[in-house]
């Protein structure tokens, strides 16, 4: 068992876990923050990706032990007072999504790729979305939302 | 409102799911609620001598584990094939008994054995490990060619063969045959597929002991035909005391519309514990355990006349149906397949085979395109492969063939309503500028590249289906849809479709509908589905048939509730009801200015006395409410077509191929949404090139999934892809009022041969599915020596 001591989309939050608890788990048993997906047992498809004192991580094969005293925000972070991200707008804009259910990974990785390079080329976008898989979109809308957002950014 | 059909609209559901509240099986806890693991097998082929989970029963947090001598006592019935196969020789093709825990024998890697269900997952996990199950190994067949020489693995079922199917005139085949000039002879390999959802599986169930009523959630494409199947055959629950919630579904492309043994045992063993089971499939298990696709072996051939012109085909194909037959199985690769094995072109007589076979690999069933992809890739490849033995380009030799008047009917089965196939191959030419072809393929050249294109020009059958003809060849059940359209006294409406969303965008798209129909703004319109409490019996989402058929439905349950408020809007108006126009959400006397808009009358409806200066609106005989439900039979499938070119680049040194260009023109008939049209497209052809160029189920002699992680099944990422280029042209569909004709599978469909086409032009020689760098390095390197020889 592990005291650990996190910030949460802000807020403190302050638990005994066991050791072998993963973050996405945490995240989604826990804290019922059941945005943060899991598919995979490989940490390949990207679907847990949420941010670790500000770099995207795949949540399902970090600690959450080891993850004391770290800032974390989650896909249900990024809105504020209601309005979404410029980056979930984009997506929205651009039908960057259809299930669902890779995208709040694949939000996050892009939101981390333009806080590290502002103005990417589409290949640069295409290179850095290759650690999250979706099966619906084929990429296009996906890679045209992040373009555009990095425009609004 | 007009503008609605055919504007690109933001989707409704989006917000949700952006912003984390989309809500999954796997997101549903419910009060204590327990958790179940399932006990696999790790053999091939086997059978079970004992299964002993005494020290399991005995492990911390262990409430109950349940083996097939469980389901065998408690009745519980096996999974089913929903649609039987007739053999040439006039049989019934032959299903094996499908347990949903296996009592006796096993027959894949991943056969389910025995549940666990314990306090926690973890515990459940735990107590997995100490059932034991004593095996006697037996040697298993996994090769589809090698099927039928095997020894019988299903007892009963010779040869390993579920079904030899025919279609077509075989005698009328090989006279045109024999008068040919040219036979252009073609093998090929369909690689098998894992679908890749990228949600996993997941169920929970729910039993009420209070009322009797079971609850089961579950991600599935058709919550409705669950509850029918689980109910008649499973015999789980009573259908009237049984529902069935499909929540939020992360995506299907068919492998969501079986029912698995894990639905019914969690469903079975909340019964037995009286407390919620829940399960979600590791993504491990579900590359074991969901249906996979495609996997064929084919021979084709294909005559023509010194006209260039074809005059007959002929095609063989063996299909592994893997361990079982599940639901859509036998239908897939026969009444899905060989009709569609025509292609667009006018061909007068063709006959096609198929061996539906038995392996010890996981059964295979639809899989996005169902059938159509597989005979797309024969025809298309074949048709290429004629074009260049006869020095004719690609594009004419199509266009020569191509069926050109409508109505048509083919040779096999369909009666094609509407088309035209030049326009949108002459439109594809243009934009993918295949005149300057030869030009980009020197300048590849000049860096070392081998640049190669390929076309594939495809129909398929969708809108699935008129209830009568499907059932005339083996369907359980009518493939009609439901839509109930529920207006609320306060003027917004709520839509209960029959069909599922799980990606396809229905919260929009039919929304769109209503309101071009209705006049109410979409902000005020609800698409209720996934839920078998809620809305009306509905057959669910497969075969792109949600618009064509579900969209249907609600267009007739629209206009019954227009006919219906003209009634109401007359008596409120002082007019008669054939002198009442509806338009623009407003119900219009005519030749006067007296009009009532749809909400006024719908409140009306709901208050059907005296209130203001509204006095009893229903007229006599008119009954209080607004609420309509429709059920829509086609009367024929739609027939979407379209034109896709691709062009690859080869690097001779390793292989590898690249996709550098790839257009797309298709005819969807009417378009409600070109956003969520061009995004199935889009994810379509990904898929489709997948398989052209990446996936592959594999399973070693022994019969282990070599390919059961995404470290070792390749799923197309987003730096396997250039910018696809997409354009339409447009024949309305004549078999429903929307002129819509479904484009949820064309991509899919359509690309591998385009793609491999491609391939194959830049490597001048023969490459099966998927041109891995190590298979096109091997074809590059034997042409090589071949060409030193020469």
């Amino acid at each position: 068992m592990a005291k650990v001591s996190l910030k949460i989309n802000g807020k403190e939050i302050s638990q005994d876990v066991p050791d072998s608890v993963m973050l996405s788990d945490f995240l989604r048993d826990y804290l019922s923050l059941t945005g943060t997906h899991v598919g995979c047992d490989t940490s390949q498809c990207g679907a847990c990706v949420v941010h670790l004192d500000g770099n995207s991580v795949k949540s399902c094969t970090a600690l959450v032990a080891d993850c004391n005293k770290s800032e974390i925000v989650t896909i249900e972070g990024l809105a504020k007072n209601g309005k979404m991200h410029p980056m979930q707008e984009a997506f929205k804009k651009h039908h960057g999504l259809q299930c669902g259910f890779c995208t709040p990974g694949m939000v996050m990785s892009a939101v981390d790729l333009l806080q590290k390079n502002k103005d990417p080329s589409e290949q640069q976008i295409r290179d850095w979305l290759e650690g999250n898989i979706c099966r619906c979109t084929g990429y296009q809308g996906i890679v045209a939302a992040v373009k555009d957002a990095s425009s609004k950014m | 409102m007009a503008d609605l059909i055919g504007s690109k609209i933001e989707r409704k559901e989006d917000r949700k799911f952006l912003t984390g509240k989309g809500r999954y099986t796997a997101d549903i806890n419910l009060p204590r609620q327990t958790y179940a693991y399932f006990v696999r097998s790790p053999h091939a082929r086997a059978k079970i001598t004992k299964v002993d989970h005494s020290k399991a029963m005995k492990a911390p947090g262990v409430i109950d584990v349940f083996t097939g001598d469980c389901v065998v006592k408690d009745k519980v019935g096996g999974l089913i094939c929903g649609w039987k196969i007739v053999s040439q020789d006039g049989k019934d093709m032959k299903c094996p008994p499908h347990p949903v825990l296996a009592k006796d024998s096993v027959n894949f890697v991943g056969d389910h054995v025995a549940v666990v269900v314990a306090e926690t997952l973890e515990q459940a996990k735990n107590a997995a490990e100490l059932v034991n199950v004593s095996y006697k190994i037996q040697k298993a067949v996994i090769k589809t060619e090698e099927a039928t020489s095997f020894e019988n693995i299903h007892e009963g079922i010779d040869n390993n063969l579920s079904f030899d199917f025919l279609l077509g005139d075989k005698g009328k085949t090989n006279e045109a045959f024999s008068k040919a000039d040219k036979i252009v002879k073609l093998d090929v390999v369909n690689n098998r597929l894992i679908p890749n959802a990228m949600e996993p599986r997941a169920a929970i169930g729910d039993y009420n002991a209070s009322s009797d009523e079971l609850t089961l959630y579950t991600a599935s494409q058709n919550p409705h035909l669950d509850r029918l199947i689980m109910s008649a055959f499973n015999a789980v629950h009573p259908e009237h005391k049984f529902r069935i919630v499909a929540p939020d579904v992360g995506g299907g492309f068919g492998s969501k519309i079986n029912v698995y043994a894990e639905d019914v045992v969690v469903a079975y063993a909340s019964k037995k514990i009286g407390r919620p089971v829940k399960w979600v499939a590791e993504r491990s298990e579900s590359f074991m355990s969901d249906n996979h696709g495609r996997d064929h072996v084919t021979h084709a051939e294909l005559a023509l006349n010194s006209d260039s012109k074809i005059i007959g085909l002929k095609v063989d194909t063996i299909a592994n149906l893997g361990a079982y037959s599940l639901v859509l199985a036998a239908v897939t690769p026969t009444y899905l397949y060989a009709p569609l094995l025509l292609g667009i072109y006018d061909i007068p007589t063709a006959c096609c085979t198929v061996k539906g076979v038995y392996t010890n690999t996981a059964p295979t069933d639809a899989y996005r395109g169902a059938g159509r992809p597989e005979a797309t890739y024969v025809i298309e490849r074949i048709v290429t492969e004629a074009a260049k033995e006869i020095g004719m380009d690609q594009a004419e030799f199509r266009k020569k063939n191509f069926i050109k008047k409508f109505p048509h009917q083919q040779c096999l089965v369909h009666n094609i309503d509407s088309g035209n196939y030049d326009a949108h191959l002459d439109k594809a030419i243009e934009l993918s500028d295949y005149k300057n072809f030869e030009n980009r393929r020197s300048q590849s050249a000049k860096k070392g590249k081998l640049r190669g294109i390929g076309f594939s020009t495809y129909f398929e059958a969708c809108g699935v289906a008129p209830s009568a003809v499907v059932m005339s060849i083996g369907a359980g059940v009518g493939l009609w849809e439901s839509a109930e359209i529920r207006f609320n006294p306060t003027g917004n409406v709520s839509v209960f479709t029959g069909t599922h969303s799980h990606g396809q965008g229905h919260d929009t798209t039919f929304a769109q509908i209503v309101g071009d129909k209705l006049g109410v703004a979409i902000e005020n319109i609800d698409i209720v589905h996934g839920d078998t409490d809620k809305g009306p019996f509905g057959m669910g989402t497969y075969g792109s048939r949600s618009l064509a058929v579900g969209g249907t439905a609600i267009v007739n349950a629209c206009d019954k509730i227009i006919a219906k408020g003209k009634k109401v809007a007359a008596k409120m108006l002082e007019g008669k009801p054939e002198d009442i126009d509806f338009k623009g959400g407003e119900f219009i006397l005519k030749n006067s200015n007296k009009k009532k808009t749809i909400g006024e009358v719908a409140f009306a409806c709901y208050l059907p006395g005296t209130f203001g200066d509204v006095k009893s609106p229903l007229p006599e005989g008119v009954e209080p409410g607004l609420i309509e439900t429709s059920f829509f039979d086609p009367s024929n499938f739609s027939f979407p077509s379209g034109s896709h070119i691709c062009e690859v680049e080869i690097d001779k040194e390793t292989g590898e191929t690249k996709l550098v260009k790839y257009t797309v023109v298709d005819d969807f008939g009417t378009v409600i949404n070109p956003l969520v049209v061009e995004g199935q497209v889009y994810g379509g052809v990904a898929q489709g090139v997948g398989q052209a160029l990446y996936e592959n189920a594999h399973y070693d002699e022994s019969g282990q999934l070599t390919s059961a992680s995404y470290m070792d099944y390749t799923m197309p990422r987003a730096d396997n892809f250039p910018q696809i280029k997409i354009d339409y042209t447009c024949t309305p569909a004549t078999s429903n009022p929307l002129g819509a004709k479904g484009c949820g599978e064309a991509g899919t469909i359509a690309a591998p041969a385009a793609v491999m086409n491609a391939v194959i032009d830049a490597v001048g020689t023969d490459v099966q599915m998927p041109a891995t760098a190590e298979k096109v390095w091997k074809a590059l390197k034997k042409n090589g020596s071949k060409k030193a020889a020469a």
